[in-house]
C-alpha cells in the first residue's frame, strides 16, 4: 500500500505542476501584454519598457515561470494589475469568508447527506429511497442558480428573512447569528453537494450490501441494523471517505457560482473579477490556489480509496 | 448455387439451408458475408434482439427535450418579439409583472421575457450540442486511438488527459476565457476540449476492453480490415455506453456553458442565453416585484437537463449502463 500512496504522492506533484503551466501559459497567450493594458493606450515606449522591467515580464518565460512558482509557494503572488496591492494582501482580506462558508458548508451539508444516503441504502426500492433519489437526480441536474433562486423565494419572500445580499465581517459574531446571516449561500452550496452526496454514500453502502458476506449474515439471522452497522458501514467507510472529499472537491465549483450569486465577497468573487478586469496576476495566483485545493482532495479520495481496499492494505 | 445462398437470408429458422450453406464452405474458401441483406444480428446462433421500451419516465423526458429543440429551432419565428425588443415602448419601466402582451414579463432593460427565453433557448442547446460533439469527436479519436496505438504513446496521452481531468472545469474555463476573451466560438471550443477528456477516458477504456475481446481476435484472424473491425465489432458494442455518456455530457455541458453565462463569461449581452439571463435579471430579487425573470431561464435549464437525464436513465437501465457507471 505505501509505494501505491507514493506513487500517487508523485502524480499528484506531477499534476500540480502540469496544472501550474497550464495556468502560467493560459494567461500568457493573452492579447496585448499586462503593461499594455496596465498602463493603457497613451502609455509611452520608456513607461511601458520600465514598467515590463519591475514585473520581470523581459525575462524569458521560463525564468518568469520558475519566479513566479517559487514566489507562488512562498507567499509571494506578485501585485494586482487592477488596484496595485500585493495579491497575498487581497487574498487575506477575503479568505476567512470563503473558508468561513465552505467549512460550515462541510459541516452542516455532509452528515446530513451522510445519514440520509445510508438511510435510503438500507430500504433499497423502499418510497423513501425512491423519492430521495429522485429529489438528488433533479437536483444534480439543475443549475446552482435554480437552488439558490428557490431558497431565496422560499426565505426571503416567503418568510420574510431580509435582504438576501450578505456582506461585512464574521467577527465578533456567535455561530447561529452567523448562520442567520450566511444562511443562504450556505443552504445552497448544502443542497449542491448533498445531491451528489446522498446518490454516491447510498450507492456505496449498496455495493457493500451485495457482497457475499452480508448475504451470509442476513442467512444466519443478523438483524438488519447490526447487519448494516456492524457488517456493512465500516467496510463501506473508506468509499464514503472517498466520496466527502470528492464532493469537498466539487465545491471549489460550486462555490464560485453561488458566491456570484449572493454577492458573497469571498475569494470566488474575487477570481471572476479578475476576469473581467483581466488582472492576470490575481488570476494565476488564485487560479493556482483554488485548483491546489481540487487536487489535494482528489489526492485524499484517492488515497482514502486504497485505504479501504484489504488487498491493497495487506498485499500477499 | 453459392450465390443464391449468400445472397438469401440465412434466417436460421431452417436447418436445410444451413446445411448447404455449410457444404459450400467446405468446398469453397470462407469469405465473410459482405453482403447487406446478411447482418451478423441474423446468423441462426444470434442472441433474439431485445425490444427497447421506454419507460413512463422515459416518455416524459423525451417529450421535454422535444419540446425544447423544437423551440430551439422554431424560435425565432414563433418568438412574439424580437430579441432585443421592448413590448411596451411607450410605457418604459423594469421588471414589469405578466401581462397581455408579455405573458412573462419584462427583464432589466424591459425586453420581453418569453421572447428572449425563446431566442436562447436555440443558443443555449446549439453552443451545448456542438460542444458535446466536439468534445465527442477528439475524445472517442484520440481514445480509440490510444487504445490501439503503442503504450508509449498512449502513457503520454493519457497523462496530459489526467492534468486536465484533475482541474476543476469552470476554473479552466476561468483561465481560457480571461486570455482569449469571451465568444460564441471560444465557448463552444473551451466546452467541447475541457469535457473531451471524460469521454477520452470513456472511449480509451472501451477500445481496450473490446479489442481484446475473442470475437475481435478472431475477425482479426480472418483478416478482416481495421475499418471492418471498428465498424462491424468495436462500434455495436460500443454503441450504448458512448450513447448514454453522450446524453450525460450534454447535460454537465449546458450546466458549463450556463454557468460560464451566469459569471458574465459566456455569452455576451445583448444576445440572449438561459445562464446569461439569469445574470442580467438578479436585481429584480432585490426590487422584489416579480421573479419570473431569474427563476424562468433556471427552470428553463433544469427542466431539460433532468429530461435529458430521464431519457439516458431509461437507456442505461436497458443495456450498457454497466460500463458507464463504472467509469
Amino acid at each position: 500500500m505505501l509505494p501505491l500512496i507514493i506513487k500517487r504522492l508523485g502524480i499528484g506533484l506531477i499534476t500540480v505542476i502540469a496544472v501550474s503551466l497550464i495556468i502560467f501559459l493560459g494567461t500568457k497567450i493573452l492579447p496585448g501584454d499586462a503593461a499594455q493594458i496596465r498602463l493603457g493606450q497613451e502609455a509611452t515606449e520608456a513607461n511601458i519598457a520600465a514598467f515590463r522591467a519591475r514585473l520581470g515580464l523581459d525575462q524569458p518565460y521560463y525564468l518568469q515561470y520558475i519566479n513566479w512558482l517559487f514566489g507562488f509557494f512562498t507567499g509571494d503572488m506578485g501585485t494586482s494589475l487592477a488596484s496595485d496591492k500585493p495579491i497575498t494582501e487581497l487574498i487575506y482580506d477575503r479568505y476567512e469568508n470563503t473558508v468561513y462558508v465552505a467549512t460550515l458548508t462541510a459541516l452542516i451539508g455532509v452528515p446530513i447527506s451522510l445519514a440520509l444516503g445510508i438511510f435510503a441504502a438500507m430500504f433499497p426500492g423502499s418510497l423513501y429511497d425512491r423519492f430521495l433519489t429522485m429529489i438528488s437526480v433533479s437536483l444534480v441536474a439543475s443549475p446552482e442558480f435554480l437552488t439558490a433562486t428557490i431558497l431565496v423565494l422560499i426565505f426571503v419572500f416567503g418568510m420574510g428573512w431580509g435582504n438576501a445580499v450578505v456582506v461585512g465581517s464574521i467577527e465578533g459574531k456567535g455561530f447561529f447569528e452567523l448562520y442567520r446571516h450566511f444562511a443562504l449561500p450556505i443552504t445552497t452550496l448544502c443542497f449542491v453537494i448533498a445531491s451528489q452526496l446522498i446518490r454516491m454514500s447510498r450507492a456505496a453502502v449498496l455495493n457493500v450490501m451485495n457482497s457475499p458476506y452480508i448475504e451470509m449474515a442476513i442467512l444466519k439471522g443478523v438483524p438488519r441494523r447490526r447487519i448494516i452497522f456492524r457488517h456493512a458501514l465500516l467496510n463501506a467507510l473508506g468509499p464514503i471517505v472517498n466520496v466527502v472529499a470528492l464532493n469537498l472537491a466539487y465545491l471549489v465549483t460550486g462555490v464560485i457560482v453561488v458566491e456570484v450569486y449572493f454577492g458573497y465577497p469571498g475569494l470566488a468573487t474575487l477570481i471572476v473579477q479578475g476576469v473581467q478586469t483581466r488582472d492576470f496576476i490575481l488570476i494565476q495566483g488564485l487560479g493556482m490556489l483554488f485548483c491546489l485545493t481540487y487536487v489535494i482532495l482528489m489526492l485524499i479520495a484517492d488515497i482514502a480509496a486504497f485505504a479501504s481496499n484489504a488487498r491493497l492494505r495487506h498485499p500477499k | 448455387m453459392s450465390k443464391s445462398t449468400s445472397s438469401s437470408k440465412i434466417t436460421g429458422k431452417s436447418s436445410s439451408k444451413k446445411t448447404t450453406a455449410k457444404s459450400t464452405v467446405e468446398h469453397n474458401h470462407f469469405v465473410a458475408p459482405y453482403d447487406a441483406s446478411v447482418s451478423f444480428d441474423e446468423l441462426p446462433d444470434a442472441p433474439q434482439p431485445s425490444k427497447f421500451r421506454f419507460s413512463f419516465t422515459g416518455w416524459v423526458g423525451i417529450i421535454i427535450v422535444t419540446f425544447w429543440i423544437i423551440i430551439a429551432i422554431t424560435g425565432p419565428f414563433i418568438a412574439p418579439y424580437g430579441e432585443n425588443d421592448l413590448p411596451f415602448p411607450d410605457a418604459y419601466s423594469e421588471f414589469q409583472v405578466p401581462q397581455p402582451g408579455a405573458w412573462l414579463g419584462t427583464d432589466v432593460t424591459d425586453r420581453d421575457i418569453l421572447s428572449r427565453l425563446i431566442y436562447g433557448a436555440g443558443r443555449t442547446i446549439g453552443i451545448a450540442f456542438l460542444a458535446t460533439t466536439l468534445a465527442y469527436v477528439l475524445g472517442v479519436i484520440l481514445g480509440i486511438g490510444a487504445a490501439i496505438s503503442n503504450p508509449k504513446v498512449d502513457m503520454i496521452i493519457s497523462r496530459i488527459n489526467d492534468a486536465i481531468l484533475s482541474l476543476p472545469t469552470i476554473m479552466l474555463g476561468l483561465v481560457v476565457v480571461a486570455a482569449i476573451g469571451s465568444s460564441i466560438p471560444v465557448l463552444i471550443c473551451t466546452a467541447g476540449v475541457i469535457y473531451a477528456s471524460v469521454v477520452f477516458r470513456l472511449a480509451r477504456a472501451l477500445g481496450q476492453e473490446i479489442m481484446v475481446m475473442d470475437f475481435v481476435e478472431a475477425a482479426r484472424v480472418r483478416g478482416e480490415g481495421l475499418w471492418w473491425i471498428i465498424s462491424r465489432e468495436i462500434w455495436p458494442n460500443a454503441r450504448m455506453p458512448l450513447m448514454t455518456d453522450f446524453g450525460l455530457r450534454l447535460i454537465y455541458i449546458i450546466l458549463f456553458v450556463s454557468s460560464l453565462s451566469f459569471l458574465g463569461l459566456g455569452v455576451q449581452p445583448p444576445q440572449a442565453d438561459w445562464g446569461s439571463m439569469v445574470r442580467e435579471n438578479l436585481g429584480a430579487l432585490q426590487y422584489g416585484t416579480s421573479v419570473i425573470p431569474v427563476i424562468a431561464p433556471a427552470i428553463a435549464i433544469a427542466t431539460l437537463t433532468v429530461g435529458i437525464n430521464l431519457i439516458v436513465d431509461d437507456v442505461s437501465a436497458f443495456s450498457g449502463g454497466k460500463l458507464s457507471k463504472r467509469l
